[in-house]
């Protein structure tokens, strides 16, 4: 089914902010850059909250409860404690890349929010590559990462490196395959544009690209069970070992806004972004992103931690093959059968989905299954 | 004036990355600043309106390439020495000179064409049909996807196990 380009939800079309609002280019950038700002730095600190309360819930405890009602201030209380911490620099380290570690992992991800639309319209630059410019851009902060852990001259930093090194360029490959999937279906590479086709949320007609897609970013965002990274219990914290105080603030904060991003282009891509009925376009936005983090937190709290031979092998023989048949799959169609009913498309691309897991998982067996990295 | 002035950042960033990238003893801090000189380009590219190439220059060239050679690093004990054997300064300095000498001669005797249009917009579509479409380099394509598939089939004929 190939969707027509410009057919935008018609009952939100009185919403549309013009390209530059309020006024000029430079006041369009001001103002957005302080929305995208105090957007990222609130959601980052509802999201630790959440995630914080949801985590107790699911090992059967309270959580926090106790700085402010339902313990919301929790997360300002911990932001406060940490930024007055002593900023310890080890003697031995590399001083300049040692500094320069934490803003190398963070600036990326806000420069990615800049074409992450928050409703139609409201975004601070609708780049026509614009999916490209967020692959690209994400990719730049393991050198953050890597940076960290050489500059540390600490063993286990640089083993939580190398593991970071591995795990990206293994999942990198299946996660922008997947996204292709979204690409051929709208026709463009632009944000806004494959919001306005999604008369169907792509969930529905590409569940192969989106499963892919979900694996990959936890992979790429080192949640669990992919925080081989920073395993606790293998490598004490990874990279981030020797950081203290406001450094260690901002890997913090990278971190989070890695999640925030990742919920929000999972609801761009592929649950429709911010079109949805009745509710205003933003809450429907924010209300897609804490149902994906919610996920996330699940399999956090679910699922035990990879080792590392399973994670390369689960991103090349499992996820990479499935990116290619979904690639495949969709392009066949879209050439040989686009008048096909969607609602065939979803059915048959489920059935597709759960038998290709069936067999393929056929080939992992728990236990055994070592493979030489 | 704005496109100047970035302009000139950018080609001042990237040239100073790029000297850096051989002065610099510390191999990391090296990789580091072919990082930064590999965006200068990529910044380039943006003020040349060629959006495509800018992201794909960061995914490729940062994403990739650079990660490789920072991996490469790590792997590898005392680099912050730089090559303690290596005595191949002076030829490397020849060479350099030479391909220098060549490469500023063939810019300024080729009479390069000047386009007066303004540029495409969007870029993406107009290289998917340069690449891709008739008449264009669909050939060069296929070689270059048949000489990475042989390099991936060399490296791991290299690295298997008996």
């Amino acid at each position: 089914m190939q969707t027509s380009v410009t057919s935008f939800n018609p009952t939100f079309a009185f919403n549309t902010l013009p390209p530059d609002w309020p006024g000029n280019f430079w006041l369009h950038w001001l103002v957005f850059t302080i929305i995208l700002i105090a957007f990222i730095i609130v959601s980052v600190i509802m999201f630790i909250w959440f995630e914080r309360r949801l985590i107790g819930r699911f090992q059967i405890r309270l959580g926090p409860n106790r700085v402010g009602p339902f313990g919301l201030f929790q997360a300002i209380a911990d932001v406060i404690k940490i930024l007055t911490k002593e900023d310890i620099v080890p003697q031995k380290a590399d001083k300049v890349v040692f500094w320069l570690a934490p803003l190398v992992a963070l600036v990326p991800v806000l420069m990615v929010f800049a074409v992450v639309p928050l409703q139609s319209g409201a975004m601070l630059v609708d780049l026509n590559i614009g999916i490209l410019y967020v692959v690209a851009l994400s990719s730049i902060v393991s050198i953050g990462i890597f940076m960290a852990g050489w500059g540390s001259n600490n063993k286990y930093s640089i083993i939580g490196a190398m593991r970071d090194v591995a795990q990206l360029i293994s999942y990198e490959i299946p996660l922008v395959l997947s996204i292709v999937g979204v690409v051929l279906l709208t026709g463009s590479l632009s944000l806004t544009e494959i919001v306005g086709a999604q008369n169907i949320p792509f969930i529905l007609l590409q569940p192969i690209g989106f499963f892919v897609f979900f694996i990959g970013s936890l992979a790429e965002i080192n949640r669990c069970p992919f925080d081989l990274v920073e395993a606790e219990s293998e490598i004490i914290a990874g990279y981030n070992i020797e950081f203290s105080g406001s450094k260690f603030a901002t890997f913090f904060l990278a971190e989070y806004s890695e999640a925030v991003l990742l919920s929000a282009l999972t609801a761009t891509l592929f649950l429709g972004g911010w079109s949805g009925p009745l509710l205003p376009p933003i809450l429907w936005l924010l209300i897609k992103m804490f149902a994906v983090f919610a996920i996330i937190i699940w399999i956090r709290s679910t699922l035990p931690r990879f080792r590392i031979d399973q994670m390369m092998a689960f991103a090349w023989k499992f996820l990479l093959p499935l990116a290619l048949i979904n690639l495949l799959l969709t392009s066949l169609q879209i050439v040989f059968w686009p008048e096909a009913s969607s609602w065939i498309i979803v059915l048959l691309s489920f059935a597709i989905l759960v038998a290709l897991i069936l067999v393929w998982s056929k080939s992992f067996k728990p236990g055994g299954n070592k493979v030489g990295i | 004036m704005g496109l100047e002035i970035s302009f000139w950042i950018l080609a001042v960033v990237t040239i100073i990355s790029a000297v850096a990238v051989v002065w610099l003893r510390n191999i990391f801090r090296a990789a580091l600043s072919l990082i930064l000189c590999f965006l200068g380009v990529a910044g380039i590219f943006v003020t040349l309106s060629a959006d495509f190439l800018a992201a794909i220059q960061i995914l490729i060239y940062v994403g990739a390439v650079a990660i490789l050679i920072i991996l490469a690093i790590m792997l590898t004990r005392e680099v912050e020495k730089g090559s303690l054997s290596n005595k191949l300064k002076i030829p490397v300095l020849v060479t350099t000179l030479l391909f220098l000498g060549v490469a500023i001669y063939a810019v300024i005797n080729t009479s390069w064409s000047v386009v007066t249009l303004p540029p495409q917009e969007p870029t993406t579509s107009a290289i998917a049909n340069q690449l891709f479409g008739r008449d264009g380099f669909v050939l060069a394509v296929e070689i270059s996807a048949i000489m990475l598939l042989a390099a991936i089939i060399g490296a791991v004929t290299l690295m298997r196990e008996e």
